[in-house]
């Protein structure tokens, strides 16, 4: 499984050791129309982590990661984002958390009157005071990074799903985010062009160790992330050994009727006795 | 047929839930006014995008401004060459058409055709942008989309339908003076000078306050479905229909009551 090449060389704001949690979750509460969709659900996402989280659709999973970014507020509950808590912060207050948080839809949510370079580079020109040189050349990391640099002059509507994915990846990393949020990045996508994006998901996870929240209904993908690492030497995905666990802890949590069912990582899940997750891993 | 199979397929909605529904409208379009009026005097402002939606709106809009703005002027001036011969009074239709062009008929029929062409484009451009989770991403980007998507819409249409209304009034003038010397003979000069004389300051400031307000409903009530469009591209064609129905229908609603404003501040009666 090739992965594409590491052009970028930024500091890693991963602390080795760090167990401070970035994202807290307590009692959260959350219904539409009557429906309750999260129920009074509590987990943490520790610094460095990746937490991907499974559940069948409409089980609240993309809830989750808006309620983190504040672009939904909860019925009941509190949460806590890089030691500020998002239930209680203004609109205007949450802008400048979102700048330290990077988001990957599942649809891309490109721009799509932009170009791929002014999507990619929307953060830095928005900022306004950043030099045309730097921008060009973040653009350039960025789409390097996910290998996609000759789409640079090109418009969303020009590119296929695989791609636009890619570019929403870019445009996410591309100010070096404290966490990333992904929601079903290969949702919609044909198996191999999933790998290459999964792919791509491993190598951020391990070259910048990125604290992340991985929402997919695709267990496999999980899995993949869970049992191979990024071998920066080769530029490409290695399987880890049998019992063997990656430099990045890997954690998954499982939702049921609005309610966190599991949540731990692979040995633990592989062990549960519930017969749900027994029969949704199978 | 038993009542539950006429409405298999229709959703009632209790009066309370309806009346529930319709405050809450109101008071999201009062909180999004408010906002995109409060952006002006906050960092940063979108100059580049208030000069994009100006000529979008403006210059895009000036083609079909000139052409409504000469064939209303004509007709009015046709009309009421009839009803002045009569009376032996064709000299007056200078008048006549410099009036009702000022003061009402060039502001009306500017702010419906921009309605019918920007208050459509701003719901439909911003209810795409909602249905697939553009509007999301800009906030999730730390960009606040009323600062940068409404406020430079609403400042560039209030500001363009004012100097559109005014060439409208310029262009309906001059098709009232094309029909009234090439179809009744009058004397070009004639014309003018009657016309000019017969405006005095208060059709002029109404004329030219009405354009601001209607510049504002178009805007808001145009972003205001935009952003506030839900499912897909169904919701989207229901957002932009309906902001076209509303802006229009307000225009015309407070074209009275300004009309009334005016002319008790002025004391005429």
């Amino acid at each position: 499984m090739a992965a594409p090449p590491t052009p970028l060389e930024m500091p890693a704001p991963y602390v080795a050791g760090s167990t401070e949690p970035v994202i807290v979750f307590e009692e959260v509460s959350i219904g539409f129309e009557g429906k309750q969709v999260l129920d009074a659900i509590s987990f943490r996402l520790a610094r460095g982590e990746t937490k991907a989280i499974f559940g069948v659709a409409g089980s609240g999973k993309s809830t989750i990661l808006k309620l983190a970014l504040g672009l939904l507020k909860p019925d009941s509950g509190r949460i806590y984002v890089l030691g500020e808590e998002v239930t209680q912060m203004s609109e205007e207050a949450l802008f400048d958390l979102r700048r330290r948080i990077g988001m990957v839809f599942q649809e891309s949510a490109l721009f799509d009157s932009l170009t791929v370079r002014e999507n990619v580079a929307f953060r830095l020109l928005e900022e306004g005071n950043v030099p045309e040189e730097e921008i060009d050349r973040r653009v350039r990391e960025a789409l390097s990074f996910v290998e996609l640099e000759r789409t640079v002059n090109m418009f969303p509507s020009e590119l296929s799903g695989g791609m636009r994915r890619r570019v929403a990846i870019a445009r996410a990393i591309i100010t070096q985010p404290e966490i990333l949020l992904y929601d079903s990045p290969t949702g919609g996508l044909d198996p191999v062009t999933s790998t290459t994006i999964i792919a791509l998901i491993v190598k951020q996870r391990d070259v910048y160790k990125t604290s992340s929240l991985l929402v997919t209904h695709r267990l496999q993908d999980a899995f993949i992330m869970a049992t191979h690492y990024f071998d920066r030497e080769t530029n490409q995905l290695r399987a880890l050994g049998s019992g063997a666990h990656g430099e990045v802890p890997m954690t998954f949590l499982i939702l049921r009727n609005g309610k966190v069912i599991f949540d731990g990582d692979i040995d633990e899940l592989k062990q549960t006795k519930d017969e749900y997750i027994r029969e949704y891993i199978s | 047929m038993a009542a539950g199979d006429l409405f298999s397929g229709v959703d009632l909605i209790s009066p309370a839930e309806f009346a529930k529904e319709k405050v809450l409208a109101i008071q999201e379009y009062a909180l999004l006014v408010w906002r995109s009026l409060g952006n002006l005097f906050r960092h940063p402002v979108y100059w580049g995008d208030m000069l994009q939606q100006a000529d979008l709106i403006g210059v895009g809009s000036l083609p079909i401004v000139v052409l409504t703005g000469f064939s209303i002027g004509g007709s009015l001036a046709l009309n009421s060459a009839n009803t002045l011969q009569r009376f032996g009074s064709l000299s007056l239709i200078g008048q006549l058409v410099a009036v009702g062009m000022v003061t009402e008929l060039g502001p009306v029929i500017t702010g419906l055709m921009v309605s019918g062409r920007n208050a459509s484009g701003m719901a439909s451009e911003l209810g795409s942008m909602v249905v697939t989770e553009q509007i999301d991403a800009m906030r999730a980007l730390g960009t606040d989309p009323t600062k940068k998507l409404v406020t430079p819409r609403v400042t560039s249409t209030v500001f363009m339908l004012f100097f559109l209304t005014i060439i409208a009034d310029a262009c309906g003038l001059a098709g009232g003076a094309a029909v009234s010397s090439l179809l009744f003979g009058m004397d070009w000069h004639q014309y003018w000078s009657s016309a000019w004389q017969a405006l005095v300051f208060r059709d002029v400031f109404t004329g030219l306050l009405k354009p601001v307000l209607f510049g504002f409903i178009i805007s808001t009530i145009g972003c205001y479905y935009g952003m506030s469009a839900q499912g897909g591209t169904q919701g989207v064609g229901r957002a932009t229909t309906q902001a076209v129905v509303a802006s229009s229908i307000l225009i015309i609603v407070v074209d009275f009551f300004v009309t009334r404003l005016t002319m008790t501040l002025f004391g005429y009666h």
